[in-house]
């Protein structure tokens, strides 16, 4: 297994803020996924050796929670709320749309690494549901009518 | 301590405040079932998740239903444990378990020992309403290592293994993952045990209620090998198995079948039966010298040489400090593990002797151990490709063995082992136990270093089932200062002792199961109950007091083969084949 010197340098700079106490694990995941968008085994693996933890356990917490990834989301990460209040106003409809539209399955960016599509559960906004956003921006009321249109305005920007 | 008064079943009980109501039961001698929750009363092992809910009982006043294993007795409680609510509540516990797992009974290897089988059986599951429709039972890839079988289909999450492999043996395999229906007991990323930091102790299968961690099954490489008539067949057998074969047949725990055992294995068809207490003999010659060579130094001043010497005979122990701890490898003992030091004499001297190839000869051991498992197969027991030991089968597949053969192990006359390597001495049966290894070195290292006999040839300040023990031992004015341990969470704590400068033993033993071999990850299932590892490590003790030779040094078969072959323990050619050296195999992650 093998990681570059500045990205290891990084994680044991935030396993340090956090006094490499095994209780801060979801804290220093947490930045770090910040700092790098995701948590390949090899950084688990590296925090794991920092917090003196077993990497199954840095795994497990990481599998554990929607909120982590393993893999690198796209420039524009789209995420459509699963909760109950989007889920019986039909968010799964929407949800299928962006695969769709996107040509990737949740969980999965493209190739480029243009776009990655999740789910999630509750961003607070229940009263748009059903709800999506793209990165930071919410978009509320949807259908899957709406979705092509919402795609196309990144694709733009992009070209 | 403060007592409070419970009402289980209408019968009432004193208990101290802080009792579980399942513990409270147990002394009413009410059974309440379990299936997470999992104790070994003595050997500092608990799982107590509470989360699997069989145990749940009825207490009026509260809405619902109580988990028994994690619900502590308040004063004047009542309980019911076998109310309809409960019983109801109890077979849908198990239906909805039972619905995410596969039924297969009649091919997993678990059939006949399975704790979730037991349940079902008992409490009458005859149909599933949970299963079918849009429901898909969870779907792993099964994992075959070299020792353990992972099948996590069968999974129940009652996360003994993970409870086990963590805390106990603080060796942090397995972890539990994801959640939901996909949660699982996984390596981290999804690994091989063998790219894991596992160290196959098998302890993790010794707890599994169900079929999800099981041992690979070599049985059938054995019978092909004994049908071959090119081949001529070895088998050894390690201490801990004697004591605790029986179990498989009916007897009582603790039964001594040595000699039923041998005969089992003639009547099977192996050529030579021979006991792999021969080998601990010589592993005492080999160690025990090791370990006087190294304390001379010490004691003249020499501050290179490694002391505490630590044991070797423990596959899943080596494995521990090779992934675990590398940079203090050369604490423990060059010697290889009896098993290995039998299969080296064998394919060696006594191949030589019967004029067999080495190619020609199968050389099979059974072992209370998985991670004997493991050890066949390290390229550094080979020779062009061929092991030493062919194949090392479990207690249990032994037991298989035999009942796939007619034998009807219950009238075997004894018999003894074959010769020249199976005859042996008391100081080779105890291996099988927590401080055995130490107590057989130091009866010989004693009388080797004085030159006069012991006047006591038990040492029970080495004996016990705690899992640190500590001794001083008097060699003619030389104290020793010794440790026995067991558990490699206790393993651990000694090498960190060394790392720090602060270990003050001259000689520490480890053993990786509770209570020692005799509680291998091969024995017969126990299912929690320590009064079967209580009665074995008494077995192992009393075989050791009724043989007429107790000590290493004094096996005269031990002291022909130095004789005619080996010349001197740790002489040129013992070191050639039967001493050994340890690899690094941490996991790391490089800079790149």
């Amino acid at each position: 297994m093998k990681i570059q010197k500045q990205l290891k340098d990084q994680i044991v700079e935030i396993c340090n803020s956090f006094n490499n106490d095994p209780c801060n694990l979801i804290n220093v995941l947490h930045q770090v996924q910040g700092k790098i968008g995701y948590l390949p085994v090899e950084v688990q693996q590296v925090i794991a050796e920092c917090l003196h933890i077993p990497a199954s356990k840095v795994y497990g917490v990481v599998t554990f929670y929607a909120f982590f990834t393993m893999t690198p989301k796209g420039k524009y990460a789209v995420s459509v709320c699963l909760g109950t209040a989007c889920y019986v106003r039909g968010a799964e409809k929407v949800l299928e749309e962006f695969e769709r539209q996107l040509g990737i399955k949740s969980g999965e960016t493209d190739a480029t690494g243009t776009f990655s599509l999740n789910t999630l559960r509750c961003v607070g906004a229940c009263g748009l549901a059903p709800v999506a956003m793209v990165g930071d921006k919410v978009y509320g009321r949807l259908t899957p009518a709406d979705v092509k249109a919402i795609v196309e305005e990144y694709r733009a920007m992009e070209k | 301590m403060d007592k409070i008064k419970v009402t289980i079943d209408n019968r009432t009980v004193e208990v101290a405040k802080g009792t579980t109501i399942l513990k409270a039961a147990q002394q009413l001698g009410i059974e309440i079932p379990t299936l997470c929750h999992f104790e070994l009363e003595g050997l500092n092992f608990h799982n107590r998740p509470g989360g699997c809910r069989i145990c749940v009982v009825e207490v009026p006043g509260r809405r619902t239903l109580a988990p028994a294993c994690v619900t502590e007795c308040m004063p004047d409680m009542v309980v019911y444990t076998n109310s309809p609510r409960v019983l109801n509540a109890r077979k849908t516990v198990l239906e909805l378990i039972l619905s995410d797992h596969p039924a297969d009974c009649l091919n997993c290897s678990k059939c006949g020992s399975c704790e979730l089988q037991d349940l079902a059986i008992r409490f009458g599951v005859r149909e599933n309403p949970y299963v079918g429709g849009n429901h898909v039972q969870s779907e792993y890839k099964v994992e075959v290592s070299p020792s353990i079988i992972r099948d996590m289909n069968k999974c129940v999450m009652c996360r003994r293994c993970e409870e086990m492999c963590n805390k106990v043996q603080t060796v942090g395999a397995l972890s539990a993952i994801e959640r939901g229906f996909p949660a699982v007991v996984s390596t981290a990323f999804g690994n091989t045990l063998t790219e894991s930091p596992c160290v196959f102790c098998g302890q993790c299968v010794a707890v599994c209620p169900v079929g999800a961690l099981t041992e690979v099954d070599n049985n059938y490489q054995v019978l092909r090998d004994l049908a071959d008539p090119n081949k001529k067949t070895v088998v050894q057998v390690a201490p801990a198995v004697r004591v605790a074969l029986g179990e498989e047949f009916g007897m009582k725990p603790g039964e001594i079948v040595t000699g039923k055992l041998a005969a089992a294995l003639k009547a099977i068809g192996f050529d030579y039966v021979f006991d792999t207490d021969w080998s601990a003999d010589l592993t005492i010659m080999e160690e025990g010298t090791e370990l006087i060579g190294r304390l001379k130094k010490f004691l003249a001043g020499d501050k290179d040489v490694k002391i505490p010497l630590m044991t070797s005979c423990c596959p899943a122990w080596v494995n521990f400090y090779e992934k675990h701890f590398p940079q203090l490898r050369e604490y423990p003992s060059s010697a290889k593990s009896p098993q290995q030091m039998f299969g080296a004499v064998a394919k060696n001297y006594f191949a030589e002797k019967i004029n067999c190839k080495r190619e020609d000869m199968v050389c099979v051991s059974v072992m209370p151990c998985l991670a004997k498992k493991y050890e066949t197969g390290r390229e550094e027991f080979k020779k062009n490709g061929n092991p030493d030991v062919d194949y090392s089968i479990s207690t249990r597949e032994l037991a298989r063995l035999i009942k796939m053969f007619n034998i009807d192990f219950n009238t075997l006359e004894p018999i003894e082992f074959d010769s020249p390597l199976g005859e042996s001495t008391g100081a080779a049966v105890i291996f099988g136990a927590t401080g055995g290894v130490m107590e057989a070195a130091v009866r010989t290292a004693y009388e080797v270093l004085t030159g006069k006999t012991l006047p006591k040839i038990d040492f029970e300040e080495l004996r016990g089932l705690e899992g640190v023990r500590e001794a001083v031992v008097d060699i003619d004015g030389l104290k020793l200062n010794l440790a026995v341990v067991y558990g490699l969470g206790n393993a651990r704590k000694m090498l960190e002792l060394i790392e720090k400068g602060e270990c003050k033993y001259h000689a520490i033993e480890v053993m990786a199961c509770p209570g020692g071999c005799i509680d291998g990850a091969g024995q017969p299932y126990h299912h929690g109950d320590s009064s079967i590892i209580k009665a074995r490590w008494e077995a192992t003790y009393r075989a050791d007091r009724e043989l007429p030779i107790r000590k290493s040094h004094e096996n005269p078969s031990i002291q022909a083969i130095y004789k005619e072959y080996y010349k001197e323990p740790c002489g040129h050619l013992s070191h050639e084949q039967l001493h050994t050296i340890y690899f690094d195999k941490k996991i790391r992650v490089d800079e790149e």
